[in-house]
C-alpha cells in the first residue's frame, strides 16, 4: 500500500478509526485542535459520534459514558486540558474503562505557551488524578507511530480495561511525514461488563465506588496485579546502536529523533554511543536500562522539561550508574549540535577521571 | 376493592448490592423524598416496558446508590458530570433509555455547566432533578437552591443573599433554552402533587422513548434529617414555603410539536471505511515511478529551512517539496513553526529530503535556506552550513546576504509572480528556482505534488507556470 503524506494529528484520527474507534469527545486547544477537527470531519463518515464538549471536564466524562457502553472511544487535548481531565481519568481507572486519550504536550505551568514541551510526564505517567492507579502511556516519535500507537492503544485499553494515553509533543503532532495505514478493525462489543441498553447487560454496573474498606482494598490490589501484568508484558522500546555503547542517550518523542542524529554524528567521529528510546513510558523499560548498564558507564537523559523522566531512569539504575541530564523547556528545543557538545564534555570528563585513576 | 401494594418489577426484589445486613429497606432516611421519586420512575419504566433498555446514571449525593435498587443498567459517575456521561452513553447507544438522576448540589452547583450544555444540545436523555434545598449526603450544607435566610451547616446565620446570592431556579433556566422539549417542576408531597409528579415522570421518559429529545423534571423533595423536621412538617414546608420560591408547573412543553428522530446505524465494510477517511486501500497498488535527476553531491540530502511572512505560502512551499520528494521515493519530513500566533507574523518550516531514514526532522543548521522576507534572511543567514545555498527573494529583500562561504542565489520571485499575474505564486517561483538550480527534484514530481496538495485545482495552471518561470530564471 503506498504511503500518504500526513500531519501527525490527522494520522491519529485515522489510526483511531481504523482501530474501530467510533466516538470522539473533545474541546479545542492548540496544538491538539487538528485532532478534533479531523474527528469532526471523519467520525460522521463512518457512522461515529463527534461532540465538541463544553469543557475538558465534560469531554472526559462523555468519554466515560461512551466507554461504559463498550464502544471504542477517545479524546485528545493538550497539557492544561489534560490537567482538567484528570478527575475523569481517575474514575475511569477505578471503573476499569477502556479509553484512549491523546495528549499533545505544550509548554507549562499554567497557560505557559503553545510551543512543544514534555512537561506532562509526571501528570500523565505518574497519574495526575487521585488514588492508586496507573495508565499505559505510549510515546510516538513519528507520524507513522502517531497512527500505529493510537491503533495499538485501543487494543491495549480493551485488553486491560484501562485508560491508555498517547503522549506526544507539539512537534510530533504538527509534523508531516509519510505514513502507511493499517487495515480497518471491526471490533465487537464485550457484553460481559459494559452497559448498552440490552437485556444481556442489564445487570452490569459501571462504578468506582467500593464503600467497604475491605472491598476497596481488594479492588486496589486487583488493579495493582493488573499493572504488574502490564509491566511484565507490555514494555516497548527502541534500542539503537547500543551494543558496544559506553554512553547511552535516553529520550522519547521528538527528542529521540534528535538523539538519533546525535548518535549517528558522534559514531562517525568514533564515539561509542547509543540510544534507548522508551516507547512505553508506563510500563517503563527499566530492565532494559539495567541490562544496558552491564556495558554502558553513563546514562544521559534529554527531555523537553526540567527533568521528569530522568527520575525513572535513576530509579531503574538505583545508583548503579551515573545519570546525566540535559533539558530545554518553554518551547526551546535543543539542536543535535547543542547536545553533542554536552555529551562530548561527558566523554571528556570520564576520560580525565580514568586518567586520574591511573 | 383492595389494592395490593407491590414493588414495581423494575426494583430488585432483594437489594443484594447493599453492603449492610438490611437488604429489604432502602438506605434513605425516614420521610426522604428520594424513595418516592424512585418508585414513580420504577413504575413508569415497568409500564412503558423498557426495563432492558434503561441505563441509569448514578450521581454523587444521597442517590449515589440507585444501583442498589433499580434492576437496570447503571453507570456511577463523578460529582456533577451525570449529563456529560449520559450524553456519551446515549450517543453511542441511541436505542438505550438514559435516565440521569441528580441532586441540587450535583446538578446546579458543581455540574451547572454540564446540565446547561446537555440541555442546550437537546440530548435525548431524561433528567430528574431532586431539589431539597440542601446538601443531604454531606450533612446539610448550603445548596445552590437553599432558600434566603435558611440555616444550614455552612450558613449558620441563614443564607445571606449578599454573601451567597439567590437560589437558582433550574427549571426556569432550562426552559429558556431552545432545545429542551419538556420542563416541569413537581413536588413530592401530598396525594395531589404526587399524582402530578407521577404524570410528569412518565411523560419525561415517554418523550425519550419516542425519540423527541431532552426532558427535565425538577422534583421538590423532603429532607427531614437535613431540615431538622419530622416528615409531615417537611412536606408542609415544601407546600407552604418552598413552592413560593420554586413555583410548580410546566415551564416548557413542545412535545406535540417536535418531530421524532430515528436513529439508524451505519454498517460499513473495511473498504468503505478506508474510502470514507481517505486512506489508500489495497486497490492502490500501481505506484508511478519517477526518473530522478542526477544531482551534484553537495545538493544531495538537503536539510531545508524556508522562512518568510505568514501569507506568502511558506508552509505550502515546504509541503510541496516534501510531497514531491516522497513521490520520488526519498525519505521526507516537514515541520512547521505552528499556531495562530504565527498568523500575520513570520512563518517558517523545516523540510528534509533524504536518501536514508531521517533522524531529526528539525533543521537547525540548514544546507538550503529559502527566505522570502528580510527579517528571515537576517534571522537565519548565520545558521546556514558552510557550503550551503541561500535562495532569497531580492524583489522584496533590499539587502544582500553577507556570508561568503555559501552559494547565494537571488531570485526576484515576487516580481516574476506579479508579471505572471499573481503575487501569491512567488512561493512557486522559489520552488522552481530551487529545483532548477540544484536539480534535487523534477518538474514532473513537483507538478504531481501540486495536484495532491492544492485543493482548488484551477490554481495549478498558474502554479505550474510559476514553477517553470523560476526554473527558467536560474538556468
Amino acid at each position: 500500500m503506498p504511503k500518504q503524506l500526513m500531519k501527525g494529528n490527522e494520522a491519529v484520527v485515522r489510526g483511531a478509526i481504523l482501530a474501530g474507534c467510533r466516538a470522539f469527545f473533545g474541546y479545542p486547544i492548540t496544538p491538539a485542535s487538528e485532532i478534533a477537527e479531523a474527528a469532526s470531519l471523519l467520525m460522521p463518515e463512518v457512522g461515529g459520534v463527534f461532540i465538541q464538549a463544553e469543557s475538558e471536564v465534560a469531554a472526559i466524562n462523555m468519554l466515560f459514558g461512551a466507554a461504559s457502553g463498550g464502544v471504542r472511544a477517545m479524546t485528545a487535548s493538550s497539557s492544561p486540558g489534560i490537567s482538567l481531565m484528570q478527575e475523569g481519568v481517575s474514575y475511569a481507572a477505578g471503573a476499569e474503562l477502556p479509553m484512549v486519550i491523546v495528549d499533545i504536550m505544550r509548554g507549562g505551568p499554567g497557560l505557559g505557551n503553545i510551543a512543544p514541551e514534555q512537561g506532562d510526564y509526571y501528570q500523565v505517567v505518574k497519574g495526575g488524578g487521585h488514588g492508586n492507579y496507573k495508565v499505559i502511556v505510549l510515546a510516538p516519535n513519528s507520524v507513522q507511530e502517531m497512527c500505529d500507537l493510537t491503533y495499538l492503544a485501543f487494543d491495549l485499553a480493551e485488553k486491560y480495561r484501562t485508560p491508555v494515553y498517547v503522549l506526544a509533543d507539539g512537534f510530533i503532532g504538527q509534523m508531516v511525514e509519510p505514513v502507511e495505514f493499517p487495515e480497518p478493525k471491526l471490533p465487537q462489543i464485550d457484553k460481559t461488563w459494559c452497559v448498552d441498553g440490552t437485556a444481556e447487560t442489564r445487570h452490569n454496573l459501571i462504578t468506582s465506588i467500593y464503600l467497604a474498606p475491605e472491598e476497596l482494598e481488594q479492588h486496589n490490589l486487583k488493579l495493582k496485579k493488573k499493572y504488574e501484568r502490564i509491566k511484565r508484558e507490555e514494555v516497548r522500546y527502541e534500542a539503537y546502536k547500543v551494543d558496544d555503547a559506553e554512553v547511552i542517550l535516553i529520550g522519547y518523542g521528538i527528542v529521540s529523533r534528535i538523539l538519533k542524529s546525535v548518535v549517528d554524528t558522534m559514531r562517525e567521529d568514533g564515539y561509542k554511543i547509543g540510544l534507548l528510546r522508551p516507547i512505553t513510558l508506563f510500563p517503563f523499560p527499566e530492565e532494559k536500562i539495567r541490562d544496558l548498564a552491564k556495558t554502558a558507564q553513563i546514562f544521559f537523559v534529554v527531555e523537553l522539561s526540567t527533568g521528569q523522566m530522568v527520575d525513572d531512569v535513576k530509579l531503574a539504575l538505583n545508583g548503579m550508574r551515573e545519570v546525566k541530564f540535559y533539558g530545554r523547556c518553554g518551547g526551546m528545543v535543543p539542536s543535535a549540535e547543542e547536545i553533542i557538545e554536552q555529551v562530548k564534555s561527558v566523554f571528556e570528563e570520564t576520560e580525565k577521571e580514568i586518567e586520574h585513576q591511573r | 376493592m383492595t389494592t395490593i401494594l407491590k414493588k414495581p418489577s423494575t426494583f430488585y426484589e432483594v437489594f443484594t448490592r447493599k453492603p449492610d445486613a438490611d437488604k429489604i429497606n432502602t438506605h434513605y432516611c425516614p420521610g426522604c423524598g428520594h424513595g418516592k421519586l424512585h418508585k414513580l420512575i420504577a413504575e413508569a419504566i415497568e409500564d412503558l416496558g423498557i426495563q432492558d433498555r434503561v441505563i441509569i446514571i448514578n450521581p454523587v449525593g444521597c442517590s449515589v446508590f440507585l444501583y442498589y435498587y433499580f434492576d437496570t443498567g447503571h453507570i456511577q459517575v463523578a460529582h456533577g458530570r451525570a449529563p456529560a456521561v449520559a450524553t456519551g452513553i446515549k450517543r453511542v447507544h441511541p436505542h438505550s433509555i438514559v435516565i440521569s438522576y441528580q441532586g441540587d448540589g450535583d446538578l446546579a452547583a458543581i455540574g451547572g455547566n454540564e446540565i446547561l450544555h446537555a440541555a442546550n444540545r437537546g440530548e435525548h436523555i431524561t433528567v430528574f432533578f431532586v431539589n431539597n434545598a440542601i446538601y443531604g449526603m454531606t450533612g446539610g450544607q448550603m445548596a445552590p437552591t437553599t432558600l434566603p435566610g435558611m440555616k444550614t451547616t455552612t450558613t449558620p446565620r441563614g443564607r445571606d443573599i449578599h454573601n451567597e446570592g439567590y437560589p437558582l431556579r433550574m427549571a426556569e433556566l432550562i426552559a429558556t433554552l431552545d432545545a429542551p422539549v419538556y420542563v416541569e417542576r413537581v413536588a413530592l408531597t401530598d396525594a395531589k402533587n404526587m399524582a402530578k409528579a407521577r404524570k410528569a415522570v412518565r411523560k419525561a421518559i415517554q418523550i425519550q422513548v419516542e425519540g423527541k429529545g431532552f426532558a427535565f423534571v425538577e422534583a421538590l423533595s423532603t429532607c427531614p434529617t437535613g431540615w431538622g423536621m419530622n416528615p409531615p412538617d417537611a412536606e408542609k414546608w415544601i407546600n407552604e414555603v418552598m413552592t413560593k420560591y420554586f413555583p410548580l408547573g410546566v415551564f416548557k412543553d413542545i412535545s406535540d410539536k417536535v418531530e421524532p428522530v430515528k436513529f439508524e446505524k451505519k454498517i460499513l465494510t473495511a473498504e468503505d471505511i478506508k474510502k470514507a477517511i481517505g486512506v489508500n486501500g489495497s486497490e492502490v497498488t500501481q505506484v508511478k515511478k519517477y526518473q530522478r535527476n542526477t544531482i551534484a553531491e553537495k545538493y544531495k540530502n538537503p536539510k531545508i529551512k524556508i522562512a518568510g511572512f505568514g501569507g506568502q505560502g511558506i508552509l505550502l512551499l515546504g509541503l510541496v517539496l516534501a510531497q514531491a520528494g516522497m513521490l520520488e521515493e526519498y525519505h521526507v519530513s516537514w515541520l512547521p513553526s505552528y499556531g495562530p500566533e504565527m498568523r500575520g507574523g513570520t512563518a517558517n518550516c523545516h523540510v528534509n529530503i533524504s536518501e536514508s531514514e531521517i533522524a531529526s526532522p528539525l533543521v537547525s543548521i540548514p544546507t538550503v535556506l529559502i527566505v522570502m522576507n528580510r527579517p528571515s534572511l537576517e534571522k537565519f543567514e548565520g545558521t546556514v552550513k558552510p557550503g550551503g545555498v541561500i535562495f532569497y527573494d531580492n524583489s522584496l529583500i533590499d539587502i544582500e546576504p553577507s556570508r561568503k562561504d555559501v552559494e547565494v542565489v537571488a531570485v526576484p520571485a515576487t516580481k516574476i509572480a506579479d508579471d505572471l499575474g499573481s503575487t501569491k505564486v512567488a512561493n512557486m517561483v522559489m520552488i522552481g528556482a530551487y529545483i532548477g538550480y540544484t536539480g534535487i527534484l523534477t518538474k514532473e514530481s513537483i507538478f504531481d505534488a501540486l495536484d495532491i496538495m492544492v485543493k482548488r485545482k484551477e490554481f495549478n495552471e498558474l502554479n505550474r507556470k510559476a514553477v517553470e518561470a523560476g526554473m527558467e530564471f536560474v538556468v
